[in-house]
C-alpha cells in the first residue's frame, strides 16, 4: 500500500505513514468513518424506501393525465372529483379513454396479525389503465367480490401467496362482506398500508356503501398515440370550470407525490435531517482525527516547514490522510450498511436495499467531505512555527 | 560581498514583543560566514544565539539591518524567497525532530524531496549515502523508536547533509552525543567543509568541539562581545 500511494503520489506518503503507525487509533479513526457512512446509508436507504413505496402504487395504472381533488396530495389521499369532469375531458379530441380510481383501505383480520390493504376499486372492462401484469388478470375482477392482492404484502405469509392462483382461490372476510382473491400481483408494504389490493368499482362500493360510482378519488384519461400531454393538459384546465381541481400529467403527479412525502410529511423531513446529521456526524469525525493528528505532529510539520516545504506540501498530506480515511473507512461502512438494509428490509418489509446509486452517492459525498475536513483541520497547521524549534 | 561569504550581517538588530514590552534582543550585529567554513556561535542562555540562527535561517523576518545569505537580501524578502532559500540549508536540532513513523531512510529521503524533480531512485540512493556517512548503514530501515538518542541525531545530521547544503545551521547538535559520537559529527561537518565547501554555523555549550571550529564567537546580551578567528581571516567579522 505504501508503495503504491508513492508511486501515486510521486513522494513518500507521510499520511499513510502517520495514519499507520499508531494501528489501534487508525482502526478506530475507520470505524468512525464507517458509523457515520452506515448512518448516512440507513437514512438514505429509507429515504429512497419512502420514494419507491411512494411510486410504486403509479406503476400499477397507465395513464396519461390525473384529475385529482386540490388535497389530494398522494394517490391515497383527498377529497373526490366529480365523474363529470371525466365526461367533458372526454369531449377533448385528445382524450381517448377515461376510468375512475376508487381509492379506499381494507383490513384483513387474520388473527395474530392484521393486515391493512390500500384498495382501489377500478373498472376492469378497461385494462389499457393497468400495467401488463394487472391488465393480464383483470378479468378475473367482473365476478363478483373478486379481488387481486398484493403477494408481497407485509404480514402475508410468501407461501399462502403463491397458493392463491384461479383454480385454488382464497377467500376472507372484511367488512361484513366474503372477498375472493383470485390471484395476486406483486406490489410490497409502505409506510402507510401493508400493501395493496384491486377489486372492481362495483365491489368497492359495497365494500363502501358510502362511496358512489359518480364521486371517484382520482380520473384516469389516456390520450391518443402522439398527443401532445402538456397541451392537452393545458387545454383541460380551460375547459373544465372547477378550478380547484389538480390536472397534471400522470408522471407530474407521481413527481409531486414524491415531493410532498419527502418534504411535507414529517416522516420525509425527519429521514432527511438523519441523513444530514449522518453528514455531519462524519465531517466531525474525520476533522477530530486528522486535528488531533496534525496537533501531535506540530514538530514534524515544523521541522519541513524549517526545511523548506511550503503550504501545498501539508495540505496535500492532510487530504491524503482524509481520502485514506474516506477510501477505507467506505468500504466497510458498505458492508454494514448493507447488511442492516437488507435485515430491515426483511424485517418490514420495505422496500429497502443498497442500490448503486447509494453507494456512488454515499462515497464520493465521503470523499468530498473528507477533503473538507482535511483542508479546514489544516488551519491548525498555522501553529507550527520553525522558529520555535529552535 | 565577496563571492567566497555565504551569510554577511551588517548592523544587525532585532526586537521581540510590542510596545511596554518590546524588547531588544540583538545590538548591531556584524559577522560574515566565509563558504566552507564551521562557526561556532557560543554565550550564555539568553544572549542572542538562536535569534542569530533563526534570521539567518530564514525563520524569522529580519527587522533592520543587512542578512545577505547565498547573495540575497533578507531583509524585506518575501515568504516564497525565503522558503525557497531555506531549501538550500541544512538544518540540525537540538531536538532530533524525526518523523516517528517514518524509518531512517524516509527521513533522510525528506531532506532530498524538498527538491522538486528529485528521481525517487536517486533520493533513495542518496539517503542510504548520507546514513552512511554517519555510520548507520545498517540502520537504514529503522524506526526512531529503535535508535538510540545518538543514532537519532546523527539521522537528523544525514537528513540536514542529503541535500548538499550551502549552510548548515545547528543547535546544539552535539547535546544528546557521546563525547567520540559529538567529535564525529562535528567531524564530518569539518570535512565537509573541506570536500564540498558545506559552511556551518554551529550553536552549542559544548567545549568538547572548540578546538574543531575555524572560528568561534560569542555573545552576550545580544551583542557580540569576541571573536575568536583560528584562520587568520581579517573578514571573520
Amino acid at each position: 500500500m505504501s508503495r503504491l500511494l508513492q508511486r501515486l503520489f510521486g513522494r513518500l506518503p507521510i499520511g499513510w505513514l502517520q495514519l499507520t503507525h499508531k494501528r489501534g487509533r487508525f482502526l478506530a479513526a475507520l470505524a468512525g468513518v464507517a458509523f457515520a457512512n452506515v448512518l448516512v446509508f440507513v437514512q438514505l436507504g429509507i429515504m429512497n424506501s419512502m420514494s419507491t413505496a411512494t411510486l410504486r402504487p403509479y406503476e400499477f395504472f397507465r395513464a396519461d393525465i390525473m384529475i385529482s381533488a386540490k388535497d389530494a396530495n398522494a394517490m391515497s389521499e383527498g377529497a373526490n372529483v366529480a365523474r363529470q369532469w371525466m365526461l367533458q375531458a372526454l369531449a377533448h379530441p385528445d382524450v381517448t379513454a377515461g376510468m375512475g380510481l376508487l381509492v379506499g383501505d381494507v383490513p384483513w383480520d387474520r388473527g395474530e396479525r392484521d393486515i391493512t390493504f390500500t384498495t382501489f376499486g377500478i373498472d376492469p372492462a378497461q385494462p389499457v389503465f393497468l400495467s401488463p401484469e394487472i391488465a393480464a388478470k383483470s378479468a378475473l375482477l367482473q365476478v363478483k367480490d373478486a379481488a387481486l392482492i398484493d403477494r408481497l404484502a407485509r404480514g402475508l405469509p410468501r407461501e399462502e401467496a403463491a397458493a392463491i392462483r384461479p383454480q385454488t382461490p382464497l377467500s376472507f372476510e372484511t367488512l361484513g362482506r366474503t372477498l375472493t382473491a383470485f390471484d395476486t400481483f406483486a406490489g410490497g408494504g409502505g409506510f402507510g398500508g401493508d400493501g395493496f389490493m384491486l377489486v372492481s368499482d362495483q365491489t368497492f362500493l359495497s365494500l363502501f356503501p358510502e362511496r358512489s360510482s359518480s364521486a371517484p378519488d382520482h380520473i384516469f384519461l389516456r390520450l391518443r398515440p402522439g398527443a401532445d400531454v402538456a397541451a392537452v393538459t393545458r387545454d383541460l384546465r380551460g375547459l373544465i370550470s372547477d378550478k380547484s381541481l389538480r390536472i397534471r400529467s400522470y408522471a407530474e403527479a407521481a413527481q409531486e407525490d414524491l415531493r410532498y412525502q419527502q418534504t411535507q410529511r414529517p416522516t420525509g423531513v425527519i429521514f432527511g435531517f438523519g441523513v444530514l446529521i449522518g453528514v455531519l456526524v462524519g465531517l466531525v469525525i474525520v476533522y477530530q482525527v486528522l486535528s488531533a493528528d496534525v496537533a501531535d505532529h506540530l514538530r514534524e510539520y515544523a521541522t519541513f516547514k524549517a526545511m523548506g516545504y511550503g503550504p501545498r506540501f501539508f495540505l496535500g498530506i492532510v487530504i491524503e490522510e482524509a481520502l485514506v480515511l474516506g477510501l477505507l473507512g467506505f468500504i466497510p461502512g458498505l458492508a454494514v450498511g448493507t447488511g442492516i438494509l437488507t435485515l430491515m428490509g426483511k424485517a418490514t418489509t420495505l422496500p429497502l436495499g443498497m442500490t448503486p446509486g447509494m453507494a456512488v452517492t454515499v462515497f464520493v459525498g465521503t470523499v468530498v467531505f473528507s477533503i473538507l475536513s482535511g483542508v479546514i483541520a489544516t488551519r491548525r497547521l498555522a501553529a507550527a512555527d520553525p522558529a520555535d524549534l529552535f | 560581498m565577496a563571492d567566497d561569504m555565504i551569510v554577511e550581517a551588517r548592523g544587525l538588530n532585532h526586537w521581540f514583543g510590542t510596545g511596554e514590552a518590546r524588547k531588544q534582543a540583538l545590538f548591531d550585529i556584524d559577522l560574515a560566514l566565509p563558504r566552507g567554513s564551521l562557526t561556532v556561535l557560543m554565550g550564555p542562555s539568553g544572549s542572542g544565539k538562536t535569534t542569530v540562527l533563526t534570521l539567518i535561517g530564514c525563520l524569522r523576518a529580519v527587522q533592520d539591518g543587512s542578512v545577505r545569505l547565498l547573495g540575497h537580501e533578507l531583509n524585506g524578502a518575501g515568504e516564497a524567497e525565503l522558503t525557497a532559500l531555506r531549501r538550500r540549508l541544512g538544518f540540525i536540532f537540538q531536538s532530533h525532530n524525526l518523523h516517528e513513523s517514518m524509518t531512517a531512510r524516509q527521513n533522510v529521503i525528506m531532506g532530498v524531496q524538498v527538491r522538486p524533480g528529485i528521481p525517487d531512485s536517486l533520493a533513495h540512493k542518496a539517503a542510504a549515502r548520507a546514513l552512511g556517512l554517519v555510520g548507520l548503514s545498517d540502520r537504514l530501515d529503522y524506526l526512531p523508536a529503535n535508535l538510540s538518542g545518538g543514532q537519532k541525531q546523527r539521522v537528523a545530521v544525514a537528513r540536514a547533509l542529503v541535500g548538499n547544503p550551502a549552510l548548515v545551521l545547528a543547535d546544539e547538535p552535539t547535546a544528546a552525543l557521546d563525547k567520540a559520537s559529538a567529535g564525529d559529527v562535528v567531524d564530518l561537518l569539518k570535512r565537509l567543509g573541506t570536500a564540498r565547501g558545506t559552511t556551518t554555523l554551529l550553536v552549542t555549550h559544548d567545549n568538547r568541539i572548540l578546538d574543531r571550529a575555524d572560528r568561534i564567537l560569542t555573545l552576550e546580551d545580544g551583542r557580540i562581545v569576541s571573536v575568536t578567528d583560528k584562520t587568520g581571516d581579517p573578514d571573520g567579522q
